[in-house]
């Protein structure tokens, strides 16, 4: 990077080790472009560009000052004020140097992408993990199929702004955090038209297996898997030869989809026609697995994995990763061993004829 | 768990075949008159063995029931002292065999048996190559005598020479010798046959076991393939019909071979060609023993030998120069097949993340690699080579007793018990020496007559997978082996009969043999001589294969069998060949027609009937 402090900068000018710039999700998206992986492609709005937003807007001090004297445990006062804060910051002006660099970045994306007004999604991206409040307002702030600079700009406000919910502020007061060192990314990402996605983890989230991926799946966007909306189709797959073990499809009856119209992200009713049909084909599954294969090698870790497969485009080039993410249930817990102690071959058989074989 | 009693199983005759318990040796009866025996029996649990009896037995096949029944017992238990099993106990209902392996309960003399196991399992497990190379030998020399056992007609007159040589031995002794010396000689065989099997197979059990343990989703055909392309004799017949194919190119007698189904007026053409005779003779020389395989397990008397039906390699030598010609290599992928091993095991290995489990992962694969080829090899010596000829030499024994009138046919022989025959061979060889008629000629046929009604009834009959009352854990070997692949299966099979009618299911499961999905025309073959019919890219649907069906490999695109586990031979085959299988199916070969679309997939163990 030429500037030292961008206050934008493209995933692929950064990498794992930019939290602090770009925040988590922007910097993990970074680090697999640089890997290798498909993803969507996108700009952030780097920490810095966050705090030029706030200068520029100069609303920092109107900020503490709402906040001064406040009980972290006054939920109710909590929330009043950070609605005023919020509608503050979705207000202001962007300054102009700034909306020029985002919009600039916006138009060249669009050129990339070879779509006028490339829809996009705009999501914030913590720079604190272990702040609970932090991740907690970057999970909630996606917004799906935005269009256009106007509603860009908007967009990243409201990520900007999700720094100020009640529960955000309160933690942060409890904990003793000084509200203006709080820095958050947004992360601006060419939209994937997702006929299908979904999740997948390299190791199985029932037994630790780690031979396996889990893929789960659903029609249109992967926004009504990773709620649990919806009761996936669902897939084990040998992550060493990447067959399928067991497939099951399951009667799936809401989807995300774009209302063409509205331009934006809407729950749907699956046709009846589709309900039970699986909703991503064998070879895609097959690629996927191998995909989540090269970026679990690329962290060393069993990884949590958010996908999805373009309809415009197509196969062989149409699967992509919007988020990939350390598994932290089973791989944080050591692994009890099979073994108590290794043995000859043949103490090994005598102990487990004496063991016997359970009937099944 | 518990199954229903065996008494009350046994005590449902079916009607029209009461008093058919004369037709097996006594002790393989469920009793009542024994208050003593009749407890153990029904405090026990006895399971079918359908892998290796999906028919009911006849009277003289029951010989390899006892045959094992002595040999895996005396091995567990009075040479090797497995710690907590003695035997597997054997009794039978209407022709089918129920095993039940004998528990040691006490605890302390489990512990009292651990030290003989560990001496004696570990002086073999230690020098598994050395002795097995042993085996070879001794197993080759039994083979040897029973090929040079003479089974000679009773001549009206003794030659000269019993008089000029003072032989002081007639024609009728040595018949009745004979015999004897083949029946001990297949008795012998058995021996041999369990001397390393039970010990591979708990090598191998074990190997899997822990391998599920680091890897619950694991499949099973997943840890067979890190033991494959071990170089295993099971293929060699295959390997000669592949050089014999050759070998007619090499000498433009192509056209000839490939000319006719049948192999008498093949080699009458063959013959006419310059270069026919150095043909003939390769193939002769690759007769013995290689085409001693058998078309079937080799169980039965009924599974004949390539040897005994000559156009069967021919027709696998046929597709074999049908694919040179087209340019297409028939070798086997050895060097893919092991390249794929090595890339499976480095990386099962590579998600091993902790020290003790990955050397346990090491010493156990180590083992189950030596234990392989034995696992797999004896079953060329014994249940191909001595099987195919043994069942010709007691067709030999049989023509004597049809001669006499003992038997209308001679495969009605093997509707006698093997000490019926010995009875009936004395009736002869005294009729005979005294010049009068058998008795047995009156006595026998009617009751052969009423045998083959039986057996008949015996298979509309569908066996109890299980009787007696389940134990929690099974610590016999063999019977892990066995009732891992039995049980599932049983319950997918179950399902299937309670379907009713054939025609209306779409659904058959089995066990995941290979991976891979395809979708073909199904062409059902219930033995190796259906085999030739089968066109390019079809999936064969079979009871069973064995090594003697390989050419049939080079034709197909997926393959589904009725019996069989991960380790038989369709599944090891699809694996080198790279297509799926789904093998185990229990009913395959009845609800599929020739000519129904199927979608075979190899990964779950699934067949769709798209029809």
């Amino acid at each position: 990077m030429g500037n030292a402090m961008p206050l934008v900068c493209w995933f692929e000018e950064v990498n794992k080790d930019s939290v602090p710039l770009v925040g988590g999700k922007c910097s993990s998206l970074g680090e697999l472009i640089n890997a290798g992986v498909r993803v969507p492609p996108g700009f952030a709005l780097t920490t810095h560009g966050y705090a030029q937003f706030m200068r520029d807007a100069g609303i920092q001090s109107e900020v503490n000052g709402l906040l001064d004297g406040l009980d972290h445990q006054d939920m109710d006062k909590l929330e009043d004020a950070s609605r005023t804060i919020r509608e503050m910051i979705e207000s202001r002006p962007i300054s102009i140097e700034l909306e020029d660099l985002i919009a600039e970045s916006y138009r060249k994306l669009s050129v990339r992408s070879c779509i006028p007004a490339v829809p996009v999604a705009v999501r914030s991206s913590a720079t604190a993990e272990d702040l609970p409040g932090a991740s907690f307002a970057g999970q909630q702030d996606t917004y799906l199929w935005v269009r256009g600079v106007d509603s860009v700009m908007h967009h990243v406000r409201r990520c900007i702004s999700s720094l100020y919910t009640g529960r955000a502020i309160a933690y942060r007061m409890k904990m003793g955090f000084p509200h203006e060192q709080v820095a958050i990314s947004v992360g601006i990402q060419k939209m994937a038209n997702s006929f299908t996605a979904g999740v997948m983890f390299t190791i199985h989230p029932t037994n630790g297996d780690r031979s396996v991926i889990v893929i789960d799946s659903n029609f249109g966007f992967g926004e009504s898997v990773v709620s649990g909306e919806v009761t996936p189709d669902h897939f084990v797959v040998n992550k060493v030869a990447l067959d399928i073990l067991e497939r099951t499809i399951s009667n799936k009856t809401v989807a995300y989809t774009v209302d063409r119209k509205e331009q934006k992200s809407i729950a749907t009713e699956v046709p009846f026609e589709r309900q039970n049909v699986q909703s991503i084909i064998d070879d895609e599954i097959t690629e996927l697995a191998w995909m989540g294969k090269q970026i679990e090698k690329h962290y060393g870790r069993p990884m949590d994995i958010e996908w999805a497969i373009d309809k415009d485009l197509p196969a062989g080039g149409n699967i992509f990763i919007l988020q990939a993410r350390p598994e932290t249930i089973w791989s944080d817990k050591p692994k009890a061993p099979a073994t108590s102690a290794a043995t000859s071959a043949m103490d090994y058989i005598v102990s487990s004829l004496i063991a016997g074989k359970r009937l099944s | 768990m518990k199954f229903p009693v065996p008494h009350d199983v046994k005590a449902a005759t079916i009607p029209g075949t009461e008093g058919w318990e004369r037709m097996y040796p006594y002790q393989y009866q469920f009793v009542t008159d024994d208050p003593e025996r009749n407890k153990y029996e029904k405090e026990s649990f006895w399971f079918y063995d359908g892998l290796h009896y999906p028919e009911p037995l006849y009277p003289f096949d029951t010989i390899w029931d006892e045959a094992w029944f002595l040999a895996l017992s005396q091995f567990n238990n009075r040479i090797f002292q497995v710690p907590p099993v003695r035997g597997v106990d054997h009794r039978m209902i209407n022709g089918y065999v129920y095993i039940s392996p004998v528990p040691v309960k006490d605890g302390a003399e489990i512990g009292s048996r651990v030290p003989n196991f560990m001496e004696r399992a570990g002086y073999y497990y230690k020098n598994w190559d050395a002795l097995e190379a042993k085996w070879k030998v001794k197993m080759e020399a039994t083979i040897k005598e029973l090929e040079d056992l003479k089974i000679s007609p009773l001549p009206d007159l003794e030659d000269i020479s019993v008089v000029n040589d003072a032989v002081g031995e007639s024609k009728g002794y040595h018949l009745i010798k004979n015999y004897d010396d083949l029946i001990n000689l297949g008795i012998k065989c058995w021996q041999y046959h369990f001397e390393f099997l039970n010990l591979g197979y708990a090598a191998y059990v074990f190997f899997m076991d822990f391998t599920q343990k680091l890897f619950p989703s694991i499949p099973l055909q997943r840890i067979t393939q890190m033991i494959s392309g071990i170089d295993v004799i099971m293929y060699k017949p295959d390997d000669e019909l592949k050089e014999l194919a050759k070998k007619a190119v090499a000498l433009g007698v192509d056209q000839a071979v490939a000319g006719n189904r049948d192999w008498v007026a093949v080699k009458a053409a063959v013959e006419k060609l310059p270069k026919g005779a150095e043909w003939l003779a390769a193939f002769e020389k690759a007769r013995y023993p290689w085409f001693n395989i058998s078309t079937g397990t080799g169980w039965f008397h009924t599974d004949r030998s390539w040897n005994d039906t000559l156009d069967i390699p021919l027709s696998g030598i046929q597709t074999y120069i049908g694919k040179i010609k087209a340019g297409v290599s028939i070798d086997r992928p050895v060097e893919a097949v092991r390249a794929e091993r090595d890339r499976i095991t480095a990386e099962y290995r590579a998600l091993i993340t902790n020290e003790a489990d990955l050397k346990q992962f090491d010493e156990l694969l180590g083992c189950a690699k030596t234990v392989f080829p034995y696992v797999e090899n004896h079953l060329f010596y014994v249940e191909h080579w001595f099987h195919s000829v043994f069942w010709n030499k007691m067709r030999e024994v049989a023509a004597i007793l049809k001669d006499h009138g003992m038997i209308k046919e001679i495969e009605d022989v093997w509707y006698l018990r093997r000490d019926e025959i010995k009875q009936a061979l004395w009736d002869v060889v005294t009729a005979w020496a005294t010049g009068v008629t058998p008795r047995g000629t009156f006595t026998w046929p009617p009751e052969i007559e009423w045998r083959k009604g039986v057996m008949e009834k015996f298979r509309q009959w569908s066996a109890p997978p299980a009787i007696g009352i389940a134990p929690e854990v099974i610590q016999e070997p063999f019977t892990i082996v066995l009732w891992g692949v039995t049980n599932k299966s049983l319950a997918d099979w179950a399902s299937v009969q309670d379907a009713g009618d054939p025609d209306k299911i779409t659904e058959l499961k089995g066990f995941a043999g290979s991976p891979g999905i395809v979708e073909g025309r199904a062409r059902v073959c219930r033995s190796a001589q259906d085999i030739r019919d089968l066109l390019e890219g079809e999936i064969l649907v079979a009871p069973t294969t064995s090594p003697s069906w390989a050419p049939a490999f080079a034709k197909i695109k997926a393959c589904v069998t009725d019996v069989g586990g991960v380790m038989s031979h369709a599944a090891i085959v699809c694996r080198e060949y790279g297509m799926p299988a789904v093998v185990g199916t229990g009913h395959s070969t009845k609800v599929i027609k020739t000519g129904m679309m199927l979608r075979v997939d190899g990964s779950s163990g699934a067949i769709t009937i798209t029809r």
